[in-house]
């Protein structure tokens, strides 16, 4: 069983939770963005073998999306937070 | 072919040579299989095949060792019934007895829009040259005696697709088999070899780092599994893999009277008897990737819950062992075979929860792409380049694991 800490609600069986895939920014240049790169983004994963950024949401409770760090080798939970847009995010 | 006639395996574990024409890591299934079809029918036995572990401990171990060919597409449908008739044909070819033995899947519809599918998976496997047909209800009680076609009032059984040749075999047998097949031609096998990297001249892949020193080689091909991410990572490969668990687990021994392997298209799961009687079970992988092989009481209980809905015989047993192996989930649910955009780096991946039935047929056109350089017609559909041409195989739904 993998222990969640959703930001609003505390601490959840994941069962509570649905998966959303690891965290994958979407290319921010769409017009400049090649075929090769949506391609990349869509279906290439780097399917972390150690800790990995990825996205949760709390189905059966308040419905939040948030980030997880978690250990895929462990399934230990490191840290969940709320999604803040960084600068250096924005046209990355 | 049985047990009384059988000899005990032969085999043999040479030094590493520095130098192969062929590596080949990962020795599982996939792996030795390669090997074996290398050897057999290309003459080609400057071969090694490298696992970090012991062979075939792994997925191919891990399995529910079902082999099928009711597939959904025609590219799928011919190469998965290739590989059921190397199956059918593998005892008397290694002298090995696989303990092969014909059952038949029977594949549950509830509803109208799953009998609609069953009947369309049905017509196009008959196309394609796989024997599926289309049971009614009636039919389906004469196959499986066993079956609540009420579904516990739930789910009721209003017909289901029959793949008459489906069969099962053990799967440490099969590893073994085409481990001493290989092995008997000159092909090495190196246990306890873990590979650490890649060695690279530009775009090419020209050999191994391994624990135990550099291996160059000719080709290298991945027939990794749950790790197949990190290898080609090494080689500067991005796949579109997301390794996720699945579990599975068996009861005590039932009489052994249980012929056909069982599943059900709502109700996820799928269940056949092993040659020692267990009734083993396995459903649908675990929802977030993991490389972690714990098992959990979560997917006992809905998973058993499930399969007594159906099959209310199962209430009277209990469970003996759980396991769990990690698979490599590609996005539309079909294997990726063949050349990479990395020079001598072929693979043979993405077997997620469908891979032991494959293990011929992959390993025998892997085999003959490394010998001639040439992709076989039979699994170019499979290219890593799909994804990248956003030509992706329209079959999730024939896995029936998620």
């Amino acid at each position: 069983m993998i222990l969640l800490n959703c930001p609003n609600c505390g601490q959840r069986n994941s069962l509570e939770f649905r998966y959303g895939g690891e965290y994958n920014p979407r290319p921010a240049k769409p017009l400049e963005t090649s075929d090769a790169q949506w391609a990349d983004y869509i279906y290439m994963r780097t399917n972390k073998s150690g800790v990995q950024k990825e996205w949760w949401y709390h189905r059966a409770g308040c419905g939040l999306w948030f980030l997880a760090e978690r250990d895929t080798r462990s399934n230990e939970v490191m840290q969940t937070y709320l999604w803040e847009p960084a600068a250096k995010e924005v046209g990355d | 072919m049985n047990e009384f006639q059988e000899k005990l395996v032969h085999f043999t574990w040479p030094e590493p040579k520095k130098s192969y024409d062929v590596v080949i890591v990962g020795g599982g299934g996939h792996g030795l299989a390669a090997a074996y079809y290398l050897a057999t029918r290309h003459g080609i036995t400057n071969v090694a095949v490298l696992e970090r572990n012991y062979i075939g401990g792994g997925n191919s171990g891990r399995n529910t060792t079902i082999i099928r060919a009711n597939y959904g597409i025609p590219e799928a449908v011919r190469f998965y019934q290739h590989s059921l008739e190397l199956y059918q044909t593998l005892e008397a070819e290694t002298g090995r007895w696989i303990m092969h033995q014909e059952k038949g899947i029977l594949w549950m519809a509830h509803s109208e829009i799953g009998m609609q599918q069953q009947k369309a998976r049905a017509a196009i496997n008959r196309a394609f040259g796989a024997k599926t047909e289309f049971l009614t209800p009636e039919e389906i009680l004469k196959v499986c005696p066993e079956i609540d076609l009420t579904g516990g009032g739930v789910w009721p059984v209003v017909g289901g697709s029959y793949n008459t040749e489906a069969a099962t075999a053990r799967h440490d047998r099969v590893n073994w088999a085409l481990a001493e097949g290989a092995m008997m031609r000159g092909v090495h096998v190196h246990q306890k070899t873990a590979v650490t990297g890649l060695l690279m001249e530009g775009n090419r892949v020209t050999g191994v780092q391994t624990d135990k020193g550099p291996i160059s080689a000719g080709i290298v091909m991945s027939a990794v599994g749950g790790h197949v991410t990190s290898l080609a990572a090494m080689a500067g490969l991005r796949l579109p893999i997301r390794t996720h668990p699945l579990q599975a687990f068996v009861t005590n021994h039932y009489a052994r009277t249980f012929h056909p392997i069982v599943a059900s298209t709502n109700l996820l799961f799928y269940v056949s008897q092993t040659a020692r009687g267990e009734m083993l079970m396995g459903a649908e992988i675990d929802p977030q990737p993991s490389y972690n092989y714990r098992s959990d009481h979560h997917f006992l209980q809905s998973c058993a819950f499930r399969a007594t809905t159906l099959l209310p015989f199962l209430r009277d047993l209990r469970v003996l062992r759980q396991w769990t192996g990690v698979c490599d989930m590609s996005p539309d649910y079909s294997p990726i075979m063949g050349k990479t955009s990395v020079d001598g780096f072929y693979i043979t991946t993405g077997w997620g929860t469908w891979g032991f039935k494959a293990i011929p047929a992959s390993g025998e056109q892997m085999a003959q792409l490394i010998a001639t350089g040439e992709t076989p017609e039979m699994i170019a559909p499979f290219a890593l380049s799909r994804f990248a041409e956003d030509r992706l195989m329209a079959d999730r739904g024939s896995a029936g694991t998620h």
